[in-house]
């Protein structure tokens, strides 16, 4: 991409900002500008310290040191008020939050207004709105239906509305928290297409992503961030692909890569199963697993993929359809008898599902196998036993803790999905379910789940792999079936897919004709 | 049968079931200004009570009735304030705080009352609001006697209802109070305060709550008694689901329970010689379960109900 002028005006400069949670240096003297047209990719890992940088911009927190200088050409450059999202406002900052921040129970247009106009006022002028909002979608091609209530929009839809919120107040900075994260590679092509549109006509734009591939291809200059600090700042044009990955991560990476395998006979099947309901139903999902496979299961986030988790994972009562197992119907699909049949349940949300953040890491490395015998003898626990082969554990899988009997939620993320694979994948699982496994996660930590699934593959078992990131479904999955509206597709090989095709059936284009 | 039909042709049972409903409009469009704003308010029973007290006792020492009827409201606004500042920016359960502002209410009337009056047995009547003459209207066959002959707060509520609706839908503020009570952050996110739009809409919600409690003592009756209040204040919570935090539900809600209770107090004498008088009590209370359990399954409730919110948190 061409690179506006040097001499472009400068809209906004943050200087030397630092940001201390307890002992959590998340921001370390970080200095950044932007200017005029200019589109600034925020690069960084989970925990890189992008997002706080962002909130202290838009005024949700506040900077222990440093200042955030906005220009606005005729008053000249001046200190924004920090911790004021309302004076960000008024600066022409407009900020598009990873998790949207719209009131579901009111159109669009509402959401647009809210905040615009005096509170006082005796009547919402919708009427001028609605002009200025047409005109503006028609510049943009942000089309949005603006009487429609926002909790009837899609993802995509919504993360318009959002965009022309900030357009709508004249904005002439905008701030998108991982804009891509929710969206179909379709939708992300035509987000970056219209962000380049906005861009051409002055906008200033800062997108925080962790994704290399969006940052080359959509971004002027790219600003790295490690452990809180900057440690680059450069021209798109003059980097590749290696080089910003080691940027961001810190060191040379190795990526872990498949081997062909050697799938077996069918071992787990699901046959016309219907369950759930609402936005996130299973409708007739049919799928198979061999042994030494993994199955990838691609989708848009919010397509069914969290109640094909909790179908698997025993939580869920089938409405329809039978689950098999080495070709016979299960008897019972209830938690306890899915883990003595041997699942191992990696659950999505592993701070909420994986743990119990109050109990130890000994008690909750051991709380599937409660009842077996090496845990209690007369109803009693055993815990001399469990902690000595919580330290096995704690060694084997590199769980980064205290001690044993720390409060599990003290972990970092990383460290909480380690306790939850040595808990799973300790007992030899014969499927293994892993619902967005490394969501969240660093590069090392990524790397040591990716690992765990692969050896459970060379070991036999079946391994279903949930995620939303298409990079570690084509690197780890023997097979991709594609879910979307709770449909899922049949599963390919991955060597016969590319993104192009994934993203088309993420959208929904093979199983019907939806625009 | 025929006894039954005789009731609903009278135009005096329609009266006094838009006299029982009055109090209940109050109550019911007060909890839901409260609740479109997030804040569950239990305090509303105590509210009630301090509405009653405050305004019968403001016109008792001498202040004029619409003068009660103000100073009413400002002890309403008093305990929502304090049930505000407990749940908004100290996020305290709402449930403990409200039954906490409920109790205290309660507790602080029945003392004042008792200091200023200790040795009377009968309580001390006012001159409370009279039936509104109005030329033309009142006089109507039926209709007249059915729905003028009311007193101005009966009135007022009415029009509270349309302007409530006005408020919420067409303005900049109702729009903000619906925001705030699905989902904070947008609200935060286009520059508005969280902490002011919840602490404004509970202090109003609850000065709207005591007026429900000064038409009790001010136009149904013209005295103040212990325990008047008697549930109506969870009445109104229940509702409010029933209304799905709608102004226009919402004094339909209350109308139907005033009929209800209109009604039954009419049956009591009709077949009161072979029924108990309990059966009939309780009537209108198990209908308003029953329409509860239609209408709440498929309540959309405003999303943020009951999460405290905090800022930089997510």
């Amino acid at each position: 991409m061409t690179e506006p002028t040097r001499d472009t005006a400068l809209v906004l400069k943050l200087e030397g900002i630092t940001k201390r949670f307890g002992a959590l240096t998340a921001n370390d003297g970080i200095t950044l500008d932007l200017r005029k047209g200019e589109i600034l990719a925020l690069l960084g890992e989970n925990g890189a310290g992008k997002t706080t940088l962002m909130n202290i911009l838009f005024g949700h927190y506040v900077a222990d040191e440093g200042r955030v200088m906005v220009s606005d050409g005729a008053k000249g450059v001046r200190e924004l008020e920090p911790g004021s999202p309302h004076a960000a406002l008024e600066a022409g900052i407009g900020m598009v939050h990873q998790h949207f921040t719209l009131a579901e129970n009111l159109s669009a247009l509402d959401n647009i207004l809210l905040g615009t106009e005096r509170l006082a006022s005796v009547r919402s002028a919708r009427a001028p709105a609605r002009q200025k909002l047409q005109d503006l979608m028609k510049r943009s091609g942000l089309t949005v239906n603006l009487d429609m209530r926002v909790s009837q929009l899609s993802v995509g839809e919504k993360q318009r509305v959002e965009i022309l919120k900030a357009l709508y107040r004249d904005a002439r900075v905008l701030v998108l928290d991982e804009p891509t994260a929710v969206l179909t590679p379709q939708e992300s092509d035509t987000l970056f297409a219209i962000l380049k549109k906005l861009s051409a006509e002055g906008l200033g734009i800062i997108f925080i992503s962790h994704k290399l591939a969006e940052v080359i291809a959509s971004s002027h200059r790219v600003a790295v961030l490690r452990g809180g600090a900057k440690v680059a700042d450069l021209a798109t044009a003059d980097c590749d692909r290696r080089q910003l990955a080691e940027l961001m991560v810190g060191h040379a990476i190795s990526e872990t890569a498949r081997e062909p395998g050697t799938p077996g006979a069918t071992l787990f099947s699901l046959n016309t199963v219907s369950a759930g309901s609402g936005r996130d139903a299973l409708r007739d999902v049919t799928l198979d697993l061999k042994s030494g496979e993994i199955l990838g299961i691609a989708g848009v986030s919010g397509n069914g993929q969290t109640m094909l988790a909790r179908v698997i994972s025993g939580l869920e009562p089938l409405k329809a359809g039978e689950m098999q197992l080495d070709g016979k119907a299960l008897a019972a699909s209830d938690a306890r008898s899915m883990i003595d049949m041997g699942f191992a349940r990696i659950p999505e949300d592993r701070h909420h599902d994986g743990i119990v953040g109050a109990m130890s890491v000994s008690e909750n490395l051991a709380i599937e196998a409660i009842r077996k015998p090496e845990n209690q003898r007369f109803g009693l626990l055993r815990f001399a036993d469990m902690a000595s082969r919580a330290k096995e554990m704690i060694k084997a899988y590199d769980i980064r803790c205290q001690s044993e009997d720390s409060p599990a939620r003290l972990l970092s993320g990383g460290n909480i999905q380690k306790i939850v694979l040595a808990r799973t994948l300790e007992t030899e699982p014969r499927v293994v379910l892993a619902a967005q496994p490394s969501r969240g996660l660093d590069v090392g930590a990524t790397s040591e789940v990716h690992r765990r699934l692969l050896d459970a593959r060379a070991r036999g078992a079946g391994v279903i792999l949930i995620s939303e990131d298409l990079d570690e479904l084509m690197r780890l999955s023997d097979r991709i079936a594609v879910i979307h509206r709770g449909e899922l597709s049949s599963a390919d090989p991955a060597e016969t897919l590319d993104r192009g095709t994934l993203g088309l059936r993420m959208a929904g284009h093979s199983t019907e004709d939806a625009a | 049968m025929s006894d039954i039909i005789d009731i609903l042709l009278s135009a005096n049972f329609w009266a006094a079931a838009l006299r029982i409903a009055t109090p209940l409009i109050f109550g019911v469009i007060g909890a839901l200004i409260c609740e479109r704003a997030g804040v569950l308010n239990l305090g509303i029973e105590g509210i009630f009570t301090a509405g009653a007290m405050a305004g019968w006792m403001a016109v008792w020492l001498g202040a004029g009735l619409w003068g009660g009827v103000l100073v009413a409201a400002l002890a309403g606004g008093f305990f929502g304030l304090i049930h505000a500042i407990l749940t908004v920016p100290l996020g305290l359960s709402q449930h403990v705080s409200g039954i906490g502002v409920t109790l205290f209410a309660t507790s602080l009337s029945y003392f004042i009352y008792r200091t200023a009056l200790p040795d009377v047995s009968s309580p001390p009547r006012i001159e409370a609001f009279k039936p509104l003459d109005i030329p033309g209207l009142s006089d109507l066959p039926f209709i007249g006697p059915a729905l003028f002959q009311q007193t101005p707060l009966t009135f007022f509520a009415l029009a509270l209802v349309i302007g409530t609706a006005y408020v919420l839908y067409r303005t900049p503020l109702g729009l903000a109070i619906q925001a705030v009570g699905d989902n904070p952050s947008a609200v935060e996110s286009q520059g508005l305060s969280v902490y002011g739009l919840r602490i404004g809409a509970v202090v109003g919600g609850s000065a709207i709550m005591a007026l429900g409690g000064a038409f009790l003592t001010m136009s149904a009756f013209d005295a103040f008694f212990f325990g008047m209040v008697n549930g109506r204040g969870w009445i109104c919570i229940a509702l409010t689901v029933f209304a799905s935090w709608r102004p226009g539900k919402a004094l339909i809600g209350a109308l139907l329970f005033g009929a209800f209770d209109a009604f039954q107090v009419r049956l009591q004498t009709e077949v009161g010689s072979f029924v108990p008088g309990q059966v009939f009590l309780m009537m209108p209370y198990l209908l308003s379960i029953a329409a509860l359990v239609v209408v709440a399954r498929r309540a959309d409730y405003p999303r943020a109900l009951l999460v405290p919110y905090f800022r930089g948190q997510r």
